[in-house]
């Protein structure tokens, strides 16, 4: 097909075994076919949840009402926080990348548990789909923001108990996804690669699915404690029944800080592998970049009290939770100076995925700055639950996590669907929407430190010029987003074939033909060195 | 626009200012050296890339300062929020109750006002008491705010350093009007203060009906007017005695409210929903109001009707 190295080969594209046509999509178990399944559902959902988050934008262009009712606004931030959390940003990189990527980069030829993993999917789709029912059964949508936060999500009388069963669901599906991913490390690679000799796409995978299996059985058991104290009045978290509602906060964020990490070690891993290929030379500091990431997984359990500090928590637990908060930010910090060093001295090629992942550094420095803004307890009392907060989780989440994904999606791209995409479109998107993302979010840091609350249906007429600007930002971003995957879609059939190895990498999955064939490797490959050899100099492979 | 307006105002800035400003250097630095860096490495012929993998000196280099400055970080985020802890003695206590979807401040004695009135230069105790779901009072230009959670007894403190109005938000999330819980904390002198309190007092403790009272601390008018404005819920001026139009399950019928209907109206509100209002909002308060109190506020709102 696309390739000229080996012969006659069928890509999983192509591929047909016991079942054909979208019967070998729907019931298949090969890790990349399911990865592409949860892409396209993604995308979806990212759109769904984007419009939405639109919506509230032009809410808020005016003070008052503009076009919707509160309880209207106060559903949408609900189900915006949910799809993009629950059902995008925690499984996306590891179900979408990490399924696609983690065994062609061990030199395996599937996951340990391929029929565990299409499990996995179906439970990811089930809880999507509840999630989309809260909007439409019963007693209307949800309106407790996604933190579900005890004793108003106990009392709302909105189809609270959908969501939270479409939390819990997915949660599963990523339990099951990471329990998957540490067996598959363990058992899965080829001979020779040792655990040092793994790329760090790999290594991040590996923190987060620990992070995965130990911390979602919490937030799991306590989405259900809160289905109980709704049907059986039990009193667990609802003062009015006897519970405590401070403990409902403690476990919720056991969960939801680290589960920060399960959106972001995934990211940094993905742009630790663009910045040494576009640069021709081995990743800066592996081991610091390694042990960076199960450093930030390990502290990552520990800092979940700096979400309370507003809460009555006791005294010496803030200065705890403070304390932790910023020793979290070295090993992020480390990661940092040791991208921007892999460029250094490279051979640098400025191509799409290269100018997402330092535009991700960029946000994720904001985001990481304004992060500690929140960790330190005095600054904390005057931003915590203000637009700043909404401005900083972005900057994260969407600035770094969302930019690592684009980067990532433009870095893998010839390799999963054999085609190349069009350059110019894609830079013209990648400057877009930076743009477009700065003027959303940027102004929500200055209106939080003035002191405007988020989860606001209305607000105070002093705060109208920042929320014009974000709400324009929000319509240049949107743009962006459109010529992205417009962009991507168009040419993931009709781009121009793609070789092997466009960008001259040196991992695993460029080694293999594009897009790879269903088991990946015809010969399962040795490994006789670290991951992040270009050779020297003058035996640089050209492209 | 934005000022400090307490004593806690001082410290938090600090920790702002010094937090921004190794912000700033680190992204400002780092951007221009990733963008010499791409221009100074630009891929060219004949300038192959350099195969270094790493430097310990540089790798604890990059780890030593950072932990230097994130402690000093630490050490003023800390030194800001200590004393916020701290009440003085002799500071004065005032009750916030937060509820859906208003604040109210308690002096004591039941001498309840709207806003948060006080005198300038004084440490105040701000006891935090809410009646129904999370709520966090917030006073920006004082730079304070704690949770106001059912069942605990939270509090914040301060000395308001200037005279004037300021704004009181709530940035708890609770409910359909969560955005219109706002107050205010107005400073005045001591002498205006004093002389403020005098006509509070006399007119906190000038005898209001005991339906009104009862329905003020319920929180009933949270929803519910007594001046014939709209809120969330109908006004109650001109309720009793009146032909009612509201919806019993999906058919629109038309009643008259008279002691059973309001009776009915506090113990199952979605039952019949009066046309033009959302089911759904005003719970039931079948545990709350004894049938007694329910009769205390009947009487009084029949007082509403003969006033117009
Ligand atoms: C959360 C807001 C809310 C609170 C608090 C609330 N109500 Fe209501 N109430 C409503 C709404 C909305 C309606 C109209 C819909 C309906 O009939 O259920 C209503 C309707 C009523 C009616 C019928 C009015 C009419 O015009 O026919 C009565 C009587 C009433 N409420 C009494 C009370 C009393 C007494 C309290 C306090 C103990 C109270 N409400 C607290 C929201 C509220
Ligand atoms: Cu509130």
């Amino acid at each position: 097909m696309s390739n000229s190295d080996s012969g006659t080969y069928v890509s999983y594209l192509d591929y047909e075994g016991k079942h054909k046509g979208l019967m070998g999509w729907l019931l298949t178990t090969d890790h990349k076919r399911i990865g592409l399944m949860y892409l396209y559902c993604v995308i979806v959902f990212f759109f769904v949840a984007a419009i939405i988050g639109e919506l509230m934008r032009i809410e808020l262009i005016a003070p008052g009402e503009t076009i919707m009712k509160p309880q209207t606004y106060n559903g949408m931030f609900t189900i915006h926080g949910i799809i993009m959390i629950f059902v995008i940003v925690i499984p996306a990189l590891p179900a979408i990348f990490g399924n696609f990527f983690l065994p062609i980069l061990i030199g395996a030829k599937d996951v340990a548990f391929p029929k565990l993993n299409l499990f996995s999917f179906y439970l990811y789709l089930i809880g999507a789909i509840f999630g989309v029912l809260s909007q439409f059964i019963g007693g209307g949508a949800p309106d407790t923001g996604w933190t579900f936060y005890v004793p108003y999500s106990a009392e709302s009388s909105t189809n609270v108990i959908y969501a939270l069963v479409a939390a819990f669901i997915l949660g599963f599906s990523s339990i099951l996804t990471g329990l998957n991913f540490i067996v598959t490390i363990h058992r899965m690679r080829a001979p020779g690669m040792g655990w040092f000799r793994m790329p760090l796409f790999p290594w991040s995978l590996y923190a987060t699915a620990w992070i995965q299996v130990l911390a979602t059985p919490i937030v799991g058991i306590t989405l259900l404690m809160v289905i109980a104290e709704r049907v059986l009045k039990i009193g667990f978290f609802d003062p009015a029944l006897g519970g405590d509602p401070v403990l409902y906060q403690h476990l919720f964020w056991i969960y939801s800080h680290p589960a920060v990490y399960i959106m972001i070690l995934p990211a940094m891993g993905i742009v630790t592998e663009i910045f040494p290929t576009f640069s021709q030379k081995p990743v800066f500091g592996y081991t610091a970049i390694l042990f960076s990431s199960l450093a930030i997984a390990f502290i990552g359990y520990f800092v979940w009290g700096h979400h309370m500090f507003t809460a009555g928590i006791s005294y010496g637990s803030r200065w705890f939770f403070s304390f932790l908060t910023f020793l979290v930010a070295i090993p992020s910090a480390v990661k940092v100076f040791n991208w921007v060093s892999t460029m250094y001295g490279g051979s640098i090629d400025l191509k799409p995925p290269l100018l997402f992942a330092i535009f991700f550094i960029f946000l994720f420095m904001i985001g990481g700055f304004t992060g500690l803004t929140l960790g330190s307890v005095a600054t904390d009392i005057q931003v915590h639950d203000t637009a700043f907060v909404v401005a900083h989780f972005h900057y994260i989440i969407f600035g770094g996590m969302g930019f690592a994904t684009f980067a990532g999606i433009h870095y893998w791209f010839p390799k999963m669907f054999g085609r190349m995409y069009n350059n110019t479109l894609a830079y013209t998107s990648s400057i877009v929407l930076f743009i477009g993302f700065n003027m959303l979010y940027f102004p929500q840091f200055i209106l939080g430190i003035q002191g405007m609350p988020r989860r606001y249906f209305d607000y105070l007429p002093q705060f109208q010029t920042g929320q014009v600007i974000s709400t324009i930002g929000g319509f240049i971003l949107f743009a962006g987003l459109l010529i992205m995957v417009g962009n991507l879609m168009w040419h993931a059939r009709r781009g121009v074939q793609a070789p092997a190895n466009p960008w001259n990498g040196v991992t695993l999955e460029w080694q293999i033909p594009s897009p790879p064939p269903h088991e990946n490797f015809d010969e399962i490959p040795e490994i006789t060195h670290a991951p992040y050899l270009f050779g020297t100099g003058s035996d640089n492979k050209t492209i | 626009m934005f000022s400090g307006a307490s004593n806690m105002a001082e410290g938090v800035d600090r920790a702002f200012v010094f937090i921004f400003s190794v912000a700033a250097v680190f992204i400002v630095g780092i951007s221009i050296f990733m963008i010499y860096t791409l221009i100074h490495f630009a891929r060219k012929k004949g300038k192959p890339a350099r195969q270094f993998e790493g430097s310990i000196k540089l790798e604890i280099l990059w780890t030593v300062v950072p932990l230097i400055l994130v402690m000093m970080m630490f050490h003023y985020g800390w030194s800001g929020f200590k004393n916020m802890r701290k009440v003085p003695a002799d500071a004065m206590n005032v009750t916030a109750i937060g509820r859906m979807w208003q604040w109210e401040f308690d002096y004591g004695n039941g001498m309840k006002s709207k806003e948060l009135v006080l005198p300038v230069n004084k440490a105040v105790r701000v006891n935090l008491k809410s009646v129904d779901v999370n709520h966090s009072l917030f006073i920006p230009a004082f730079r304070v705010k704690e949770d106001v959670i059912p069942g605990y007894e939270n509090y914040l403190w301060f000395i308001p350093t200037q005279v004037g109005d300021f704004e009181i938000l709530c940035t708890e999330y609770c409910g359909l009007l969560h955005s219109s819980m706002l107050s205010k904390a107005v400073i005045k002198e001591q002498a205006d203060y004093d002389n403020w309190f005098k006509t509070f007092k006399a007119s906190a403790v000038k005898n209001e009906p005991d339906g009104y009272l009862l329905m003020r601390n319920t929180g009933c008018f949270a929803c519910h007017s007594i001046d014939g404005t709209k809120l969330v819920g109908p006004s109650f001026k001109g309720l009793f005695g009146s032909q009612r139009d509201v919806l019993r399950g999906d058919k629109k019928i038309t009643i008259t409210a008279d002691e059973s209907y309001i009776k009915n109206s506090i113990l199952n509100p979605d039952a019949d929903v009066v046309a033009g209002f959302n089911k759904g909002l005003m719970k039931s308060y079948k545990d709350i109001l004894k049938d007694a109190d329910i009769k205390t506020i009947t009487d009084y709102l029949k007082t509403l009707n003969q006033a117009k």
